[in-house]
């Protein structure tokens, strides 16, 4: 089928500002998008540039804007998306060229929450035991892939990047209801602070944009609420 | 383009879980940088899913030594018997060290860490299938990836994300450091650094249909080659049993360890007949092979007859979203049918290198086949071969190489630190490196020498020559086409002639190191008169001891590949014939 792209394009060494490209190009419906943004880089337009590595969703390199949402760009197939396809830079984050942008401010606010197992106890020669019913609760947590779709879907870290945004607070989620770990309750000093877990307001776009179905805003509401139980 | 220079003790090439966990041993004994060219959690080791094996013995009884004889046994005796015992006694502690930085395993009723079924893995030397696989649903490597990048984050490692190393300085046979290319600016560092590991991972790309990253090129492995050290072993690639069809995602070898059964087009459960105690659960080399063998005899299903199924009908939906919620939402995604209803189409990918960058046991690189040391250079993980898997790996293996030999490389860094004098290098370091990238950048782009229509032709004709079933034909005639591609690679333009985040550059370099892993593949294939593990010789279809129980090592000879050999060191396993 024949696919029409616009691409928001922005090369610092020449642009003073981002503009839209379009390219059209052949593509089967089953392919992904990260596949056209291949033929446009290879064929067509070697200079466009975009992350990408394992292509099939785990890694998360490329959380992008596909028709208006943030998707990973290898998981969306274009027999799922209406056609012309309009991609964009994940927004929020300040865009270093095409479709990459800085990811360092992302990744900040991951390290503030202790995103560590801490335990000063002495755990012996074997493993710590967990029941599996422990194992669960943290379970839908650990399976973020740090992609930033979702923290860069938030309306509120749109107008106030000092939020530290779903992704960290997610991260904090997945220790602080691991039974092995100690530290919860420096973790929800840090998440009570007035960037912290309060300053959702519980829109919902990043349990939509998770590429890995976490539940982003139940997580972040558990959170709020194990505040409450600490002096 | 600006030239700046750092200075450190040591520097780690990669930030998967070799690399990763290299660096948690060395960084509390020295100045450390771990050097990236993506961001530390994109690394591939995130993706395997199935599981790490260790004789844990948590659902029934268990040794190492039954885990050190499947992997000798699966290894079709090319693995070095004192490695692998290395490999599987130190399984048990680095599961356990896992576990207490924070790794969350799946649990059993009573708290202990879960394992399963995998193929090759049994009890009592082949008596039945062993639970040995510790895991976390199927996505162990994904869990394993973020716990040790957890533990850098907690301990205050020095990352440069986005920066790939392009050139070693060795002087004199002694290494100095490292020379990377930032990616968003396009400028160039000099690390000095007396220790370096190469940790980079495989290369997977040289092959059309593959389970790896588009990022898997064989940097370390190839910048290596290119300063004259061998490749160990590079006749020895693995194909996953079960790629999905055309696209070659990985769907884990755990789907047959929890009962999957694979059928070809008639509904025939054939691994019966080809591996009857085992079935399903044989190792790779066989299973891949068993595949392709029943698509040649046209028993393959769809209009092509090219594929076979992975049936997880019967494992009932609860089993399923338990224990395999990624690969079967993978297939959701990618294939949209429902794999708790419906057969999943599968065809063999390309999956791991057992050969790499030749390494003792302290993960120290050789120089040669006699065994000389590179002082300085280390390698752990997919880019090395120690060698542990041989002439195949076993399922659940790689996971446990990364942790074993990641954490000796960095015990052998600081002890190589700790006993030498920091190196020094000039900024003429870069040099080399600079006349590179300028060349790229002056020349003008013509279409006809573009990175992605030599790097098509490649996989193509890798996929098509030097796959599964080889023979002096197919090798030969892709020993031509490798011979062109490398003359046009004289050639190659790019159309970016920017600074930031120009990808274009990168893959045109990370060509040459895919022509260079192809080549020694090659090579050392076509010399390889026998047939063992992953490589099956039409012509040659027997296994021959008496000739071939040795290591291959591939020199670069000017734009020829020169072969020597090493002897394999066995142990208490004689070679003997491989049934399962």
């Amino acid at each position: 089928m024949d696919i029409t792209l616009n691409i928001l394009r922005y090369n610092p060494d020449s642009d003073k500002r981002g503009h839209w490209e379009e390219y059209k190009l052949e593509a089967e419906p089953d392919e992904r998008i990260l596949d056209l943004l291949h033929k446009v880089k290879w064929f067509d337009d070697g200079s466009l540039s975009f992350r990408r590595s394992c292509a099939h969703g785990v890694c998360g390199s490329d959380a992008m804007v596909i028709n208006g949402e943030n998707m990973l760009a290898c998981q969306v197939l274009v027999k799922e998306v209406s056609n012309p396809i309009k991609i964009e830079p994940i927004r929020g984050l300040p865009v270093i060229k095409d479709l990459v942008v800085d990811m360092e401010p992302f990744f900040d606010s991951y390290k503030k929450v202790l995103p560590y197992l801490i335990n000063d106890d002495e755990p012996g020669e074997r493993e710590r035991l967990q029941s599996p019913e422990d194992r669960e609760k943290f379970e839908d947590t650990t399976k973020c892939i740090l992609c930033a779709a979702c923290t860069t879907s938030c309306p509120v870290f749109w107008t106030a990047d000092s939020y530290i945004g779903p992704a960290a607070i997610v991260n904090a989620h997945r220790f602080i209801y691991d039974s092995r770990d100690t530290a919860d309750k420096q973790r929800l000093e840090i998440l009570k602070d007035v960037n912290g877990a309060f300053r959702c307001r519980t829109a919902f776009n990043c349990t939509s944009a998770c590429p890995r179905g976490i539940q982003v805003t139940k997580a972040i509401e558990d959170v709020k609420r194990k505040t409450l139980t600490i002096n | 383009m600006k030239i700046i220079k750092h200075s450190f003790d040591g520097v780690i090439v990669g930030a998967g879980g070799a690399g990763l966990r290299a660096a948690i041993e060395a960084a509390p004994h020295m100045k450390l940088a771990v050097i990236t060219k993506l961001y530390p959690t994109r690394s591939h080791t995130g993706a395997a899913q199935g599981g790490m094996s260790a004789a844990l013995a948590n659902v029934e009884e268990d040794n190492w030594n039954w885990h050190a004889f499947d992997t000798v046994k699966g290894s079709d005796y090319l693995a070095d018997q004192p490695a692998v015992d290395i490999l599987c006694k130190e399984a048990i502690d680095s599961v356990i060290e896992l576990e207490h930085w924070g790794l969350p395993f799946s649990r059993l009723e009573n708290g202990k860490i879960a394992q399963r079924r995998f193929g090759g893995h049994t009890i009592k030397e082949g008596a039945a299938p062993a639970f040995r696989a510790c895991y976390a649903a199927d996505r162990t490597g994904h869990m394993i990836l973020q716990t040790l990048y957890q533990k850098c984050v907690s301990m205050g490692v020095t990352f440069f994300d986005e920066f790939q190393v392009l050139d070693i300085k060795i002087d004199d046979g002694i290494c100095k450091g490292v020379v990377a290319y930032e990616i968003a600016t396009g400028d160039i560092h000099i690390f000095e650094a007396r220790a370096v590991t190469f940790a980079t991972g495989g290369f997977g790309k040289i092959y059309k249909v593959s389970s790896n990253a588009h990022t898997l090129t064989g940097d370390g492995p190839g910048m290596l080659y290119q300063k004259g050290i061998p490749l160990e072993d590079m006749e020895f690639y693995q194909f996953h049993p079960t790629g999905i069809y055309r696209l070659g995602i990985l769907l884990s070898e755990a789907a047959r360890g929890e009962g999957g059964i694979l059928r070809n087009k008639d509904g025939e459960r054939f691994m019966e007949r080809y591996a009857p105690t085992i079935k399903d659960l044989a190792p790779r080399d066989m299973v891949s092979r068993a595949i392709a063998t029943e698509i040649n005899n046209g028993n393959g299903a769809g209009p092509k007859n090219d594929y076979v199924y992975l049936d997880l009908t019967h494992l009932g939906a609860e089993t399923i979203k338990q224990k395999l919620p990624d690969i079967t939402d993978f297939v959701r995604t990618y294939v949209k049918i429902e794999p708790i209803n419906e057969p999943i189409p599968v065809q063999p990918t390309a999956h791991y290198a057992m050969g790499g960058i030749p390494t003792d046991i302290y993960a120290r690189v050789l120089s040669d086949a006699s065994g000389s040391i590179l002082p300085g250079v280390y390698s752990a993980g997919e880019s090395a071969c120690v060698s542990v898997h041989g002439a195949n790996r076993l399922g659940t293996n790689s996971l446990l190489d990364i942790v074993v030999f990641g954490k000796r490389a960095g015990q052998s860094m600081v002890d190589y630190v700790s006993s030498t004098k920091p190196s020094s290098l000039s900024e003429n370091a870069a040099e080399e490196l600079v006349n590179k990238i300028e060349r790229l950048l002056e020349k003008e782009h013509n279409p006809e020498y573009s990175v992605p229509k030599i790097r098509e032709e490649l996989q193509d004709s890798m996929e098509e020559n030097a796959k599964i079933f080889r023979s002096d034909e197919t090798l030969n005639n892709q020993t031509k086409i490798l011979k062109n591609l490398r003359e046009r690679y004289q050639n190659v333009t790019i159309s970016d002639k920017g600074s930031v985040f120009n990808s274009e550059l990168l893959e045109a370099i990370e060509l040459e190191y895919l022509l260079d892993m192809s080549d020694t593949t090659v090579a050392s294939a076509l010399a390889r008169k026998e047939s063992r593990g992953a490589h099956s010789r039409i012509d040659h279809v027997e296994r021959d001891d008496k000739n071939w129980l040795k290591h291959s090592f591939a020199f670069k000879n000017g734009d020829e590949v020169k072969l020597k050999y090493k002897d394999v060191e066995l142990g208490k396993y004689e070679p003997m014939e491989r049934k399962y």
